[in-house]
């Protein structure tokens, strides 16, 4: 059975996806960040999301009952077959976009971990138990530089704010309900993403407005990730996690 | 940038979950103190070295110099019957 057919899988791909790509993303800043500190805080970051995308794909493999464990299921999908949502994969670029990105996903995972806790799937709930708090220091931690640099010098403040028109049509996705979100609302296994928006705005939108930027319309834009159909950025980002992997199939350390 | 400005140093002290006093374990640079805190988080207890942490800036901290080493130590040289090594403890005090 192909996991696209089986909505429970799929449900937990596109959780594992966000996390393992968001990772990818901040750990390329690993030994390049802008100071000492901030670096190992990112890779720090990182290094939780990674763990958080190890968690979600090996249970993701022993429900779809394939044989496919944590390596194979990312090293060995294609671009297509990833269901994080776009805003995960789109490009760093400077450490305003960087860090504004990192806390619109980590934000609306904690919404969503707190959520989860309840999921008739035992295994996720424990999951969402375990990633609650180190989220929690997350959203503290990026939601810091977010009001540092949107309320800092004019620089900065014009950094953010650019950063914040270009990424904000992203987080539309997610909470956009399809089918596969729905099958899982109707077993108890997570809620409708579009429940959640509320819960995110009023803990991103108060932040947002003390770093003095200004939150942009909202626009019809839905980018489309969690269904598998990407921006060119994933591409890219695949070809460097997964490259060393396909090179020497089976290797150890 | 031309007029970019270093952050300021700051000092770490962190109480490890058996000790009860903050021991001080290294330093790191932040913008203030609010920024040193999560630093210190990050680079200092990562391996869940510590259950709380300090931060002082560095050129708040009045030190001793090295060249009053002399003056200020040596004269306790002589000095043993500041130690309480005189007295003989009675052998249900045992952890003096």
């Amino acid at each position: 059975m192909n996991a696209a057919t089986n909505p429970h899988v799929n449900y937990i791909l596109r959780l594992a996806d966000g996390s393992l790509v968001l990772a990818q993303r901040l750990s390329e800043l690993c030994g390049k960040g802008p100071a000492l500190e901030p670096d190992i805080a990112l890779t720090n970051i990182a290094l939780d999301l990674l763990g958080q995308a190890r968690l979600l794909l090996s249970h993701a493999g022993t429900l779809e009952g394939q044989g496919r464990d944590e390596d194979a299921l990312a090293y060995w999908r294609d671009a297509k077959d990833f269901l994080n949502p776009t805003l995960c994969e789109l490009p760093n670029g400077d450490f305003a976009q960087t860090c504004l990105r990192a806390y619109c996903y980590v934000s609306w995972q904690a919404v969503l971990w707190a959520q989860l806790q309840q999921s008739s799937d035992a295994a996720l709930a424990a999951i969402a138990a375990k990633s609650c708090k180190e989220t929690r220091y997350h959203c503290e931690h990026l939601g810091d530089w977010v009001l540092r640099l949107g309320d800092g010098t004019a620089e900065s403040h014009a950094r953010m704010q650019r950063a914040l028109d270009y990424l904000y049509p992203y987080t539309n996705e997610l909470f956009d309900s399809d089918a596969t979100d729905e099958a899982a609302a109707a077993v108890g296994l997570g809620p409708l993403p579009s429940t959640l928006a509320a819960d995110w705005q009023a803990q991103v939108l108060p932040l947002l407005t003390e770093a003095t930027l200004s939150v942009p319309a909202t626009v019809p834009f839905h980018s489309t990730g969690r269904r598998g159909v990407h921006s060119e950025a994933l591409g890219h980002l695949l070809g460097e996690m997964q490259v060393v992997a396909r090179a020497h199939p089976g290797a150890h350390w | 940038m031309s007029d970019r400005k270093e952050w300021p140093l700051w000092e770490v002290f962190l109480r490890s979950k058996a000790g009860l006093d903050h021991k001080h374990c290294g330093s790191l640079h932040a913008a203030d103190g609010a920024m040193a805190l999560q630093m210190a988080r990050d680079v200092y207890t990562r391996r869940q070295e510590g259950v709380s942490i300090w931060v002082v800036r560095a050129d708040q901290i009045v030190a001793s110099a090295p060249d009053d080493k002399a003056a200020l130590f040596d004269p306790m040289a002589d000095k043993i019957y500041r130690h309480p090594t005189f007295y003989e403890l009675p052998d249900e005090v045992n952890h003096m």
